[in-house]
């Protein structure tokens, strides 16, 4: 087995072999016959919903991207000497370094024999103490409640309640999940229902962040796309979201809304006019809100700000806060925080009926729990040293050098890409990526679509194989016809980033020439 | 907003008992919300405004799910330890969980190499540290060296971590006598769960008779009939033979077989070896015969390993169904489609909490295999602490390391227990009238047959219960032991059994077996 089989999805190889394959699903094969028993599970023969599901942040593009590595270790002569993943939010993978208390106590709770060493702070420790008291047995090691540590629960209630001025949450709404994305396809899950007509629609932001359309794919649900704004910042418009209501509302059940903000890939950050419109619209259309907020420490613009789908809702009274049902994600991979490997995350389920809430927590059961790593990681970002403990200092010093770093990447980012004809980009706003716009010539065009690849697509992979930078390129989110995209993330260390965004600019004023 | 505890955890199962103990202040809306999923309300009206999402308008086939490992049994103990700790007066001073294989929360100690390494690998400043030894700092550096930046905080590969999957490949090796193992073939899990899912989702598909079935023992561990309601497959069930010490029998497979095909596209047959909930070890001969069945019948194997060091009977061994694939020569091991999950949850390690896994999938169509890496994609990558957890369960100290001797006094000592008491459990359960226990030749769990009272039965069907629910919930509130009705894993009709850990501490466990003892003498006089 090498890389390249793991293409074949895309390329349909061995077609020799198709014949006998395909549509033949149920034949029983002679029974002395070895080479012409059939396999039990073929292409044609496997979940058609599954074969629908597409993740282009995992795509082809980083497939290649791994062989070129693997190449290069193996002496392979290339234009380039490293291959740079900007294609994924990864920040420690781009030396990002983790939050020393965080990971203090993840050391201690992993081996509680070192609560006797003195040379770590009491403050680790106690936080240590406290999660192992709420473990079986006092050990990461046994199962927790399925929906997650009841301890860690209530300092996610309190971290929400402080982070919304005080408006109330319940711990017993609070859901710990193995990352965002598993309490986002949760979610989905429960809602899915209904056939043809009134089969369940979800709308989705494009761009979007692939792990909905692939959800959406998986569970047979219709996707309702909606266009953000580019012109304007890539905002949300109130008339698109109900052009794409209504116009899907004669083929299918539309029922829930999903938003990103800040937005991934866009990186916008929403306003709270625009939120509060947001919120309207749902009421009225009598739709689910499920708000992605994973990126919420994670907002660089001057002017801009966080505002939480809850703390809106609230402000905006009873007649919304009691009825419309909201769902808000977030997750230890991001921020600046950036612990992806854990697969740290909640959800807060607010206005749920119960009965749907009780199949919910029973769901949740049956993968018995998150990850307690995660869940502990998850407790400890709710609940960071506070002003007068032992290491409040250095973790606010951690914290800001990240995020500050963040901000000054975000500008240059913005400032380096609009510095090259036939790109543009909108301000990096928030979030971990930039998204712009690029101009491909009707030449290349032609050609790739010659290689039946999407513009980008031959874009982004001519780039990779020239330059050794990894991206995605803007059709694996969405956007409106005609336009090309890429995502890169602004995550590198500055000095390593300006190289990229050089070595961006040189590709694309070439690329730009040999097919003029 | 104000979410009352109790009805929730109350609500969990049967329907007819949810929507009355279910406080809905908003009964009055439950007109308009039934059938209505479409509707739209009115604009100003708040109070006519119904829920989008309704336990009538959400997902048919979620609904149809149980899980009684953590079912209404457990949330009723829950709720008893929470009673207790407000200090209401029980029966009991403590509730025990022997409802599930939780090692650590009864007590059982990790390796403690694991955990050290654990600690390098999360705060990678202790390897200047000069008391961890030195052989658990090697394997810190070594998976610390395969993560994006040094650092478990990143993503891996989606299929994990490449030098782990090599290590599960060399040890999968080295545990079936040379047997060849790609690592490509390996892809690391959030726990075994997640991988069993994950391939039944790859096989369900079609329409009615073309429906996808899967065959799964009975009793079987109820993951297996949960993710088949989810997903919509068609359950096949074979019985294993309580008097043959729950073995699988070939004639059985084939009735459930020939039945099922009538209504459906049987395509997979699931096995637990060393079985959970009931313990017994498979021979070699009957992995052979079962995998002659599939071969023939066209089924992909799906063998759950995950109690594969959990091996406690005089004369019973464990082999794993790839070393016995590969023994019946190329026309079976060339052909038959067979994926094996392993975890670090069980055996000595116990380490449930950190959801760390494998899969091993073999003969496995090229393509299906592509879909099946860009599927586990969309999650991106099982937690890494799980992962490197699982490194070091394939990969544990080697003769002449400074951990070695620890590592086989603290592997040791914990599965001796368990042969303890897998014995101790059946022996005591077989002097109790009305109680018959098979021997627990493996796992983790006794699946004692129970005689209950025709009265009692009587009272259980008039309260709508399971009987063995009924007993295993009188149990609970009499004694304080939690355990799991036999129902809840499926049986024969008319009999009954309960699933209980062997996990305690031989003390707790000596008591626990008494208490049942008497519980079970008082409710059998009480309803005779």
């Amino acid at each position: 087995m090498n890389y390249g089989t793991t293409l074949l999805w895309k390329r349909r190889a061995l077609s020799s072999l198709s014949a006998t394959r395909r549509g033949l699903p149920k034949e029983k094969m002679s029974e002395n016959g070895v080479l012409s028993r059939a396999k039990v599970l073929t292409i044609d023969t496997m979940n058609p919903t599954v074969k629908k599901v597409e993740y282009a942040v995992r795509g082809p593009i980083v497939l290649r991207a791994v062989e070129l590595e693997r190449e290069l270790s193996e002496g392979m002569k290339k234009p380039f000497s490293e291959v740079i993943k900007a294609n994924i939010g990864d920040a420690h993978a781009m030396g990002q370094q983790p939050i020393t208390f965080f990971r203090q106590v993840l050391a201690l709770c992993s081996y509680p024999e070192l609560l006797n060493d003195s040379t770590f702070p009491e403050d680790a420790k106690s936080r240590a103490r406290r999660i192992l008291q709420s473990c079986g047995g006092n050990s990461m090691g046994s199962y927790t409640a399925s929906q997650g540590i009841d301890s860690v629960r209530q300092d996610v209630a309190r971290y929400i309640e402080r982070r919304d001025g005080g408006v109330p949450c319940d711990p017993d709404d609070i859901y710990l999940t193995t990352g965002a994305s598993d309490g986002i396809v949760t979610m989905l899950k429960l809602l899915v229902c209904g056939e043809g007509a009134t089969r369940t629609g979800v709308m989705i932001s494009i761009p979007q962040y692939p792990l909905y359309s692939a959800a959406l794919a998986e569970l047979g649900a219709v996707q309702i796309n909606y266009y953000l704004n580019e012109e304007k910042c890539w905002s949300m418009d109130i008339s698109e979201l109900q052009r794409a209501l209504d116009e899907a509302r004669r083929h299918c059940n539309p029922r829930a809304l999903c938003v990103i903000n800040p937005g991934n890939p866009t990186g916008q950050v929403q306003s709270r006019q625009c939120i509060e419109d947001v919120i309207r619209f749902a009421a009225n259309e009598r739709l689910l809100l499920m708000a992605d907020e994973v990126y919420q420490d994670n907002v660089y613009a001057e002017g801009c700000q966080f505002h939480s789908f809850k703390k809106v809702l609230f402000e905006m009274g009873p007649e919304y806060s009691d009825t419309v049902e909201l769902v808000s994600f977030h997750s230890t991979s991001k921020c600046y925080m950036g612990e992806c490997g854990f697969r740290g995350g909640y959800m807060e389920i607010i206005n749920m009926d119960d009965e749907v809430k009780a199949q919910l927590t029973k769901l949740v059961s049956v993968r018995l729990c998150p990850p307690v790593p995660g869940q502990a990681l998850m407790d400890l970002v709710v609940n960071p040293p506070q002003p007068g403990e032992p290491s409040h200092d250095n973790f606010i010093k951690e914290r800001t050098a990240t995020l500050s770093a963040l901000a000054e990447k975000a500008k240059l980012t913005e400032q380096v890409l609009n510095t090259i004809q036939g790109i543009s980009c909108n301000p990096v706003q928030g979030a971990m990526y930039s998204f712009p716009r690029i101009t491909i010539p009707e030449k290349a065009i032609q050609e790739a679509m010659d290689k039946g690849q999407e513009p980008d697509m031959f874009y982004c992979m001519k780039m990779l194989e020239e330059t050794g930078i990894c991206l995605v390129p803007g059709s694996g989110f969405g956007q409106t016809d005609g336009t090309y995209h890429f995502r890169m993330t602004i995550l590198p260390p500055t000095d390593k980033l300006t190289i990229l965004l050089n070595k961006v600019k040189e590709f694309h004023q070439k690329f730009t020439q040999q097919y003029s």
